[in-house]
C-alpha cells in the first residue's frame, strides 16, 4: 500500500510539474541558503584552524590593553618597549623565542611602482616564533639590528608583483621616505584567514621601525614562543606575572595587558563564524518556514482541487487515515523533492563561492542529510493541515463538488 | 467475470465476510432521515422500511426530490440515517463508525453514479486498480482483474485511454468495470443513464442485466426512465421520502 501511495504522490506531482515546482521554491531557497552557509562556515572553521596549525600552535601573544578583544592594539594602554622584551627572554624559562612585532600599513615605491604595504619591524626571532623562513637572501645581521639599518626583507607577492619576479636582492625600495635594501624574501604564506595577503609584508629591524618609520621607541606586540605545547600555560603565567610587575599593577589593579595563546583566538574566530552561521541560519530557516507555508497552501488548493477525487476514493472505500497519508506523503514527497533541489544548489553555489571567498569547500554529509531531513519534515508538518482537512471531508458533500 | 475469487486481507468490522448470511443483504427499518430542525425541516426518508435480497435487481423511481438520492447514499454506508436501522447483512450500520463503514464499502459495496467519477487524467486501468489498490491486492493480480474487467465491460484496447479520451458510455463502462472488479454483494447506482442517449443507455443496462443474471449480483438503482426501470425485477416508488408502492416486475419464463 505505502508503495503505491508514493507512486500516486509522485504521479500528481509529475502532473501539475510547473505549480510543484513553484510550491517547492521556498524550500528550495531555504535548503539552499543553508547548504551555503553551512559549507561556507565549515570551509573558514577549518581554514582557521590549520592557519593556527601553520603558525605553530605553541605561540602566544603579548598585546597592550586589558580588552579581550581580537585585532589591532588598544591605543589607551601603555605600549611596551625593547626592555620589556629583554626581561621577557631574560626571565621567562618556558619559552622558545620571543619577537617584537610593530605592524602598520605605509606607502611603499619600487620605481615607478607605489601601493600600501605592511610594514613589520621585527628581529630575527620572528623567523623562529611565527615559523617563517627566508627562501632567499637571509635575515637581518646582528650589526644591521643594533644600527636600525634601513635593510628589508619583503613578501612572496611584493616581489612577484613589484619585481615581476626578478630577484630582488640588493634592489633597493622606499618605505615612506627611508630608502630601503632588501636583502631577503620570505616564504609564501598564502590568504590569511577572512581573506588578505600574508605575503604582502615588508619586514625591516624594530629598531629602524621604531626610529625611522614610527619615530616612537614602542614595540607594539610580542610573539611568544613556548618551549612545547604542553609549557603554554606556563609560559603564559611567567609572562603576566612578569609583566604584572613591569607595569606596576598590583594585586587589585587592572591588567592593562594581554597575553593570548592561538587556542584563544582558534576559539574566538570559531564563535565569531558560529554567531554567523547562526544567524544566517536563522534567516534559513525563516525562508523555509515561508517555504513551508508555501506548501500548507497549495495543498489546500490541491486538496479543493481534487475534492470529488477524494469523495471517489472515499466511496471507493478509502479510510480518513489512508486520505490523510495520501496528502501527507505528497507534501513531504513534494518539499523532500525541494530539499534535493536546493541540496544541489546550495552545493553547487558554495562551490562556486568558495573560491571567490578564499575558503576551502568541505562536503559535509551530516549537512546535507539533515537538511534532507528537515526539508521532508517540512512537508509533514505544513501538510498536515491540508491533509487532516481532506482526511475529514463528508463523501457525499466531496462527491457533488463540482 | 472469470477471475479467482480472492481473500481479503483486511476484513470489516465483525469479520463479516467470513459469515455466510441467508437473510436479505439490506434492509431499512424504519429509517428517518431529517435535514433542518423545525421549521424548515425536510423529511428526505420518512420512515422507510424495505428489504433487498440477494440476486435483486431494483429500480428505485419517484419524482425529483421524493428521497432517492438518500435513500441510496445511506445504502451506500456514505451516510447514516437520522433514526431507524440499516442494516447491511445483518449489520447495524448505524453503529459503525467513518473507517469502519469505508470498509464495509471498500469489501461489500459498488457504486455508479451519473457523472461517471472517474479519476480525471488517469487511465481506464489506474481507474480499476484503484479499488483493488485499497484491498491490498497485488500488482500481478490487480492488472489481471482489472483487464478482465474492462473486457467483461467490452473495452479491451482502451485501458490506457483517460476519461477525457472516451466518450460517456465507454465512461460509464469503465465506471461499471471498476464498481465490479472487486465483485461487490451489492451495486449502487444513482442515475447511471442519467446523462447518456437511449442507446447508450440501454447498453449500460445490458451489461447491469448480465451481471445480474450471471453473477447473482444484487443491483439498486435510481432512474426516471420507465424503460431503463423495465430491465429491473423489482421497482421501488418514492413520494415525498416514503415509499409509495413495491412492485415485482420480474418476467415469467
Ligand atoms: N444535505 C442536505 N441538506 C438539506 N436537505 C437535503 C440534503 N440532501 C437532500 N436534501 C433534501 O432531501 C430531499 C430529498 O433529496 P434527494 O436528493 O434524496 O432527492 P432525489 O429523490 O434524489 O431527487 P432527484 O431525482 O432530483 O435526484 C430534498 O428535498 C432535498 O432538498
Ligand atoms: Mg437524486
Amino acid at each position: 500500500m505505502f508503495t503505491n501511495t508514493l507512486l500516486m504522490c509522485l504521479r500528481e506531482i509529475r502532473r501539475n510539474l510547473l505549480r510543484s515546482g513553484l510550491t517547492v521554491l521556498g524550500i528550495i531557497i531555504g535548503v539552499a541558503a543553508v547548504i551555503v552557509i553551512v559549507t561556507l562556515g565549515a570551509g573558514t572553521t577549518k581554514q582557521v584552524q590549520e592557519e593556527i596549525g601553520k603558525m605553530g600552535s605553541n605561540m602566544l601573544v603579548l598585546s597592550p590593553g586589558g580588552e579581550r578583544r581580537m585585532g589591532g592594539a588598544a591605543t589607551t594602554s601603555a605600549p611596551f618597549d625593547l626592555a620589556d622584551l629583554t626581561a621577557i627572554r631574560r626571565e621567562v624559562n618556558a619559552l622558545s623565542g620571543a619577537t617584537p612585532v610593530n605592524m602598520r600599513p605605509m606607502q611603499v615605491v619600487i620605481g615607478n611602482e607605489n601601493r600600501r604595504v605592511n610594514i613589520m619591524g621585527t628581529d630575527n626571532d620572528f623567523s623562529t616564533v611565527r615559523n617563517w623562513k627566508v627562501t632567499e637572501g637571509r635575515l637581518f645581521m646582528p650589526s644591521e639590528l643594533k644600527s636600525g639599518k634601513a635593510v628589508c626583507i619583503i613578501g612572496e607577492t611584493i616581489k612577484k608583483d613589484m619585481f615581476a619576479g626578478q630577484s630582488p636582492l640588493g634592489a633597493t625600495l622606499r618605505i615612506a621616505k627611508v630608502t630601503c635594501n632588501v636583502i631577503g624574501v620570505l616564504e609564501a604564506k598564502g590568504q590569511a584567514m577572512f581573506g588578505g595577503d600574508q605575503d604582502e609584508i615588508i619586514a625591516v629591524p624594530i629598531g629602524m621601525f621604531q626610529r625611522r618609520l614610527s619615530g616612537k621607541p614602542n614595540v607594539d606586540s610580542i610573539y611568544i614562543s613556548a618551549n612545547s605545547e604542553g609549557e603554554i600555560a606556563e609560559a603564559k603565567a611567567e609572562v603576566e606575572k612578569l609583566m604584572k610587575e613591569r607595569r606596576n599593577t598590583g594585586e587589585d589593579g587592572q591588567v592593562d595587558f594581554n597575553v593570548r595563546d592561538m587556542k584563544e583566538v582558534s576559539n574566538m574566530v570559531q564563535s565569531t563564524t558560529g554567531v554567523l552561521t547562526g544567524f544566517l541560519s536563522a534567516i534559513a530557516a525563516v525562508s523555509l518556514l515561508v517555504g513551508g507555508i508555501g506548501i500548507m497552501n497549495i495543498m489546500l488548493v490541491s486538496v479543493t482541487e481534487r475534492t470529488r477525487e477524494i469523495g471517489i476514493r472515499m466511496a471507493i472505500g478509502a479510510t480518513e487515515r489512508e486520505v490523510l497519508l495520501q496528502f501527507l506523503v505528497e507534501a513531504a514527497m513534494l518539499s523532500a523533492f525541494g530539499g534535493l533541489a536546493g541540496i544541489t544548489l546550495g552545493l553547487l553555489g558554495a562551490a562556486a563561492l568558495a573560491p571567490v571567498l578564499n575558503v576551502p569547500f568541505t562536503l559535509q554529509f551530516s549537512t546535507v542529510f539533515t537538511a534532507f531531513a528537515f526539508s521532508a519534515m517540512v512537508g509533514v508538518v505544513f501538510g498536515f493541515m491540508p491533509a487532516r482537512r481532506a482526511a475529514r471531508l463528508d463523501p457525499i458533500e466531496a462527491l457533488r463538488h463540482e | 467475470m472469470t477471475t479467482q475469487p480472492h481473500t481479503s486481507t483486511a476484513g470489516p468490522p465483525g469479520d463479516i465476510s467470513q459469515m455466510s448470511y441467508a437473510g436479505p443483504v439490506v434492509a431499512f427499518e424504519n429509517v428517518y432521515k431529517i435535514y433542518g430542525k423545525g421549521e424548515s425541516e425536510v423529511r428526505a426518508l420518512d420512515g422507510v422500511s424495505l428489504e433487498i435480497n440477494a440476486g435483486d435487481f431494483v429500480a428505485v423511481m419517484g419524482p425529483s426530490g421524493s428521497g432517492k438520492s438518500t435513500c441510496m447514499n445511506i445504502l451506500g454506508c456514505l451516510d447514516v440515517p437520522t433514526s431507524g436501522r440499516h442494516l447491511f447483512k445483518g449489520v447495524n450500520v448505524s453503529d459503525l463508525d467513518r473507517d469502519q463503514r469505508a470498509l464495509l464499502r471498500r469489501h461489500f459495496l459498488g457504486f455508479v453514479f451519473q457523472g461517471f467519477n472517474l479519476l480525471a487524467r488517469t487511465t481506464a486501468l489506474e481507474n480499476l486498480e484503484l479499488p483493488l489498490i485499497y484491498r491490498r491486492i497485488d500488482k500481478k493480480t490487480r492488472r489481471e482483474m482489472a483487464m478482465e474487467a474492462l473486457r467483461v465491460v467490452g473495452l479491451t484496447g482502451r485501458e490506457h485511454h483517460t476519461p477525457a479520451e472516451l466518450s460517456g458510455g465507454q465512461q460509464q463502462r469503465v465506471a461499471i468495470a471498476r464498481a465490479i472488479v472487486t465483485r461487490p454483494s451489492l451495486l449502487l447506482a444513482d442515475e447511471p443513464t442519467g446523462n447518456l442517449d437511449s442507446a447508450r443507455s440501454h447498453e449500460i443496462m445490458e451489461l447491469l442485466t448480465k451481471f445480474n443474471r450471471e453473477q447473482g449480483l444484487t443491483v439498486i438503482l435510481v432512474t426516471h426512465e420507465e424503460d431503463i426501470a423495465a430491465f429491473a425485477n423489482r421497482r421501488i416508488d418514492f413520494r415525498d421520502g416514503k415509499i409509495q408502492r413495491q412492485t415485482d416486475t420480474r418476467k415469467v419464463g
